[in-house]
């Protein structure tokens, strides 16, 4: 079985070869309604994003309608059907981050990204959402970009964080 | 200071799991009901929020005649404030493979899921290895089980037990009526014991050291020891392991920084607590004689009086708001009209005595709703509005 790992080089695929690693994922699974979830987590790691075309795709590899997929994959906030940045930052506004400040820090990152939440930069490099309590409420205000967790966090240091990455 | 409170720190969660193999081995060799009676005696109650008494619950999934079971450890740990869990499955991850195989023997199931919050994808990898270190030994014995991780893809009404199962079998997330109970009817269908991650914890503990030790701690109605996740105006935010049953007041005196004006207990669907009634109130599973005593998932969040309840109230309403799976009216509507409502109130739009209006809808949403999420939003709102109801109108 494919793994999440071989999935990473996507990146110098072609279209057509993203749609054959799909294909076969899908094959992997068996095809089966009840291992929908993982096919999307897949998709997603294969495509970026699941645009609706490639919803179309995995509906009429599996035999569901393509309104069955769209209802599974808006319903849970992992899934995408925009185009992601490179970094992800997320900010977490659970009530612990909330009350020590994670809106000042939200604020700041729109600010200083030019964007809102749910929104990309013009240069595809960064997006902004945000998170419902990640359980880092001894560390609030907590924030995330990609998969690393930035403690304590405020608006400060925002600019210095984001520089580094870019 | 320092001597006088009451409170009991213990230390069974996060001691070391060394034994895991004999314990194993030990159990799998008792019959069953002895188990199952052993679970029971000690009176240990479901660790996730909700308290119902685990011992049952094998037993009722053990009475099933179904050749296909499950056994599903419950990870997707999303209430706000609580982050006990992580730390159990980084900490002490043998502990519950452990007691999954127990239950599974008890059971008679050979198949176990963890479903894992998405966000704890960091944990995904160590966790794998722990469970092909106790599959390895598994089959070392000839014992038949295996455990896989489900990875959750971020949505809070997941942590609901049925909603749950239906986001396994790769469907939204939406909660099932109930009866049928999970114990009959549930992953595909099939009898299924769905635990928290801490109560697995717990019966690996009961079934180290025998039912006694456990029982003997706590007070009546809420026996053993649990994980609370401290964390809000605090000096000390982390995680305890203390003894059920103490007093809200002992518990400020210990974590608070002086100054607290109310708690929050059991996150966002918890109950919050003022200041006046601190003494009153106690943390644990049924009402005492005298005072209150609340429930919790762990989840212990103080404020100080630098903190605006109104704000506090506003950022559980949103969360509510977007959490709501959408399925029944009295939720998804609910929350819009709730978060909607203060904000006229605090505009000037409506009046102070739209806020008994607000309260009454909380009720209809509290007999209503379909499942836990919609029903507990009345919880933080009617303390919120009841206690602070200058703060929600100036």
């Amino acid at each position: 079985m494919i793994t999440t790992d071989e999935v990473c080089n996507v990146l110098k695929m072609t279209e057509e070869e993203k749609y054959d690693l799909l294909k076969t994922v899908i094959t992997d699974y068996e095809r089966k309604e009840n291992n929908l979830i993982q096919i999307l987590h897949m998709a997603q790691a294969i495509f970026g994003y699941l645009p609706v075309e490639v919803q179309y795709f995995i509906a009429g590899q599996m035999d569901l309608s393509v309104s069955k997929i769209n209802s599974v994959l808006t319903f849970y906030s992992f899934f995408s059907t925009q185009p992601k940045g490179k970094y992800t930052v997320s900010i977490c506004l659970g009530t612990a981050c909330y009350v020590r400040g994670g809106k000042d820090v939200l604020n700041k990152l729109k600010s200083v990204l030019g964007i809102d939440v749910g929104f990309t930069t013009e240069d595809k490099v960064f997006s902004l959402s945000v998170m419902r309590c990640i359980g880092a409420c001894g560390l609030a205000p907590a924030m995330t970009i990609n998969k690393k967790v930035y403690k304590q966090v405020n608006p400060n240091k925002i600019p210095m964080i984001l520089g580094m990455l870019k | 200071m320092g001597s006088v409170y009451q409170l009991k720190r213990v230390d069974f969660i996060f001691k070391d799991e060394k034994d895991w193999k004999v314990i194993l081995k030990n159990s799998i060799s008792r019959p069953a009901h002895e188990l199952i009676n052993e679970l029971i005696s000690s009176e240990l109650k479901g660790r996730g929020g909700a308290g119902f008494p685990t011992g049952l619950k094998w037993k009722l999934t053990a009475e099933e005649n179904d050749l296909v079971k499950y056994v599903i450890c419950n990870a997707d740990e999303g209430e706000p404030g609580t982050f006990k869990d992580r730390e159990i499955l980084s900490k002490v991850p043998l502990k519950v493979l452990t007691s999954m195989a127990v239950c599974g023997h008890v059971i008679r199931s050979n198949t176990g899921y963890i479903y894992l919050r998405g966000e704890y994808f960091f944990l995904q990898k160590d966790l794998n290895k722990a469970i092909s270190e106790f599959e390895e030994y598994c089959r070392e014995i000839n014992f038949d089980f295996s455990i896989r991780i489900f990875m959750g893809s971020g949505a809070y009404i997941c942590g609901e037990e049925t909603a749950l199962f239906e986001s396994m079998e790769g469907k939204r997330g939406e909660p099932r009526n109930k009866p049928p109970f999970p114990s009959s009817y549930g992953y595909m269908g099939k009898p299924t014991v769905i635990n928290n991650v801490e109560t697995l914890a717990h019966t690996y503990t009961i079934f180290e050291y025998g039912a006694k030790r456990f029982y003997d701690l706590g007070v009546q109605y809420s026996r053993g020891s649990k994980l609370f996740s401290v964390s809000g105006d605090t000096p000390k935010p982390g995680i305890y392991e203390l003894e059920l049953g103490m007093s809200l007041f002992d518990f400020v005196e210990e974590f608070g920084d002086g100054d607290t004006k109310a708690v929050q207990v059991g996150g966002a669907s918890g109950f919050l607590v003022p200041r006046k009634r601190f003494n009153e109130t106690t943390i644990g599973f049924q009402g005492k004689l005298t005072g209150i005593s609340l429930p919790t998932g762990g989840s212990m969040m103080l404020f100080n009086s630098s903190r605006s309840m109104y704000n506090v109230l506003d950022n559980y309403l949103e969360f509510f708001r977007e959490e709501s799976c959408g399925q029944c009216t009295p939720c998804r509507v609910g929350c819009q009209q709730l978060l909607n409502g203060i904000k006229a109130v605090k505009r000037g739009d409506k009046n102070a005595q739209y806020l008994d209006k607000l309260l009454r809808l909380t009720e209809t949403m509290q007999n209503t709703a379909k499942c836990g999420l919609g029903q507990s939003v009345a919880n933080s709102f009617s303390a919120i509005v009841e206690n602070f109801r200058e703060e929600m109108i100036y």
